[in-house]
């Protein structure tokens, strides 16, 4: 997430301005940034081993020995949760990375060469962002199986639709401006334009709604993790922590307790990272 | 109005196709075959032939593909590979527990999310909108499970003011079947009222700076006639539009809370096909979802012609 940060600080203007100026944007980093740590630091962070078994120590309060307790099969929940924000982050990250590249190609390519075309590749994307995100991860992955592959292509196909919709807009004003039209009288083809001339003067547009659509791509990870179609247990993610605790509800409430408030600080932190950004994009609003 | 209709739902055909499409290819990504997940791994390659004869699957691809959809438009999504009855009966069965659930969800969502994100505008950097602002980017962040459980464990087995193993009870009376209710329907009313109260105030916001606001006020219009009637009526197109775009989200949240509060209803439909490898059940799903996302999609652009009238003559 730093990078962001940082192309965006040597964009000439008020943007980083803008962003520093808002109080929420610096809660957000830092928490972005904690999680960060303790995903890369892992295994010297996490006091047991992920998935050791300890049948004698079976879903334990939480204590001085175990923090958060322990599961069903006396694994370590703060060690589960800490080897789980890896997870999270690299399906968030990974997903978002490839719904980019697909998702800016189509909505430059589209938007570049118009007419019919755009009207037909517009009409489909319109259709995939109007059905619900997590039933069509859900149905990916189901037909697909359940692995971490599968899983980041699933969410990767959910949000490529919006990152289309980003690029188009600015593309279609851009192919109107005379330094275009200039580098098309020197001779340049059309693909030199669109990647060379016209992708890096909106691509700011598009790294900055990324934030926002890895926190959605971070939370359908969650959701799929807890309906089963996650990584396979038994790697700690978790949606999957979640979906073991809830199946001990009655007795073990932190089972449950504990990956959900993990979730629920890494969507806000990209989401307050995410707003941020945008308002300090958009003169409107700020 | 009728014209305008009529055309409306005109355009949402190639929609439905290409969404139909989608769903028939997404199915046959299946590893190996519809006949193979139904007979198993031990089969026999007579039985194997036998049933994908009988499925059709033998045929050609593109005969497939009118196959499903003259099935589809005459109302025949095949039957569940589990139970052996119609996908379309199973679906009836639980369509009314999910459909009052959701309306109860949009409900307390327009209810509190329409005047919250009103006052949060009108009062815009004060402390309110600021209160109003944390606290809608924290619904936001919600997945609909994790919101549910926490509801869970405080409201029901904590101070055990509702019932833990949600309502399959059909026949109890109306003050169960509103405590049954009440869980579930907050949890995803909650989610999207975040949601509306922020798009209310983004949508306000822009159309209080407008000259027609202005001119308004000078005229001396008074304070809560020119909220209403000048500046919420303006910004009812956009809040129309993300409303209607946040079904698809509510369709998602509903079956995760469907799935926690243990109530009948498409989500718990969707995860028992998912287990029992259900594909013919799934892919009927998919195809009611479909089809509900183009009803709220026709009937979103419909109100567009009802709150602006200049949509119409468009």
């Amino acid at each position: 997430m730093t990078d962001i940060t940082e192309t965006e600080s040597a964009r000439p203007g008020g943007l980083w301005l803008a962003f520093t100026r808002n109080r929420l944007s610096w809660v957000g980093l830092a928490l972005l940034a904690t999680i960060v740590l303790v995903a890369i630091f892992a295994p010297s962070l996490a006091p047991y081993d992920p998935l050791e078994q300890n049948i004698v120590a079976r879903l334990e309060p939480p204590s001085a020995e175990y923090l958060l307790g322990t599961d069903s099969f006396g694994r370590d929940v703060l060690s589960r949760l800490i080897y789980g924000a890896r997870i999270s982050l690299f399906v968030g990250f990974v997903a978002i990375l490839i719904a980019m590249v697909v998702g800016t190609t189509i909505g430059v390519i589209s938007g570049y060469i118009g007419g019919i075309f755009d009207q037909i590749v517009m009409g489909v994307l319109d259709v995939m962002l109007s059905f619900p995100t997590l039933l069509l991860g859900l149905m990916i992955a189901a037909m697909l199986g359940a692995s971490l592959e599968n899983l980041i292509i699933a969410i990767a196909v959910t949000e490529v639709a919006p990152f289309a919709r980003v690029a188009r807009a600015p593309t279609i004003t851009l192919k109107q401006r005379d330094f275009v039209e200039a580098s098309r009288a020197y001779g340049c083809g059309p693909l030199r334009i669109m990647f060379h001339h016209i992708l890096p003067n909106m691509l700011s547009d598009v790294v900055v709604m990324s934030s926002l659509w890895m926190a959605s791509a971070i939370r359908t990870e969650a959701s799929l993790s807890f309906i089963g179609l996650g990584v396979p247990p038994p790697t700690a993610t978790w949606g999957g922590m979640i979906r073991e605790g809830f199946e001990n509800i009655l007795d073990a409430w932190w089972l449950a307790v504990f990956p959900s408030f993990a979730i629920l600080l890494t969507v806000l932190a990209l989401n307050l990272l995410g707003d941020a950004l945008r308002d300090a994009s958009d003169p409107r609003s700020r | 109005m009728m014209a305008y209709t009529l055309r409306r739902l005109l355009l949402a055909m190639p929609t439905l196709l290409v969404m139909l499409t989608a769903i028939f290819v997404l199915v046959r990504l299946v590893p190996g075959d519809a006949a193979s997940v139904i007979l198993g791994d031990q089969a026999s390659t007579e039985a194997l032939t036998a049933l994908r004869t009988k499925l059709g699957l033998d045929r050609p691809f593109y005969v497939q593909y009118f196959t499903f959809l003259g099935d589809v438009f005459t109302g025949n999504l095949g039957l569940s590979m589990s139970t052996g009855r119609s996908v379309v009966h199973e679906v009836l069965t639980v369509l009314p527990s999910t459909i009052e659930l959701t309306l109860a969800a949009i409900a307390i969502g327009l209810i509190f999310g329409l005047p919250l994100g009103v006052a949060a505008a009108l009062t815009r950097n004060g402390w309110m909108d600021y209160v109003s602002r944390i606290v809608s980017l924290v619904g936001l962040s919600f997945p609909a499970f994790v919101s549910g459980i926490l509801m869970l464990i405080v409201f029901s087995i904590q101070l055990d003011w509702f019932p833990v193993l949600g309502g399959a009870a059909s026949g109890t009376d109306l003050s169960d079947r509103l405590r049954q209710l009440a869980l579930p329907a907050l949890n995803l009313g909650i989610i999207m009222m975040a949601y509306v109260m922020r798009v209310t105030r983004s949508a306000m916001l822009g159309v209080l700076t407008e000259d027609y606001i202005r001119t308004a006020r000078a005229k001396g219009v008074g304070a809560s006639q020119l909220v209403l009637q000048h500046a919420l009526r303006n910004s009812l197109i956009p809040i129309i539009t993300v409303v209607g775009l946040y079904f698809g989200t509510l369709i998602g949240n509903s079956v995760l809370t469907e799935i926690i509060f243990n109530r009948p209803g498409l989500g718990k439909l969707i995860v028992g096909a998912l287990n029992s490898r259900d594909y013919t059940l799934l892919q009927g799903l998919m195809i009611i979802f479909a089809f509900c996302v183009i009803i709220v999609n026709t009937l979103t652009d419909l109100a567009y012609g009802l709150v602006d009238p200049r949509v119409k003559y468009e």
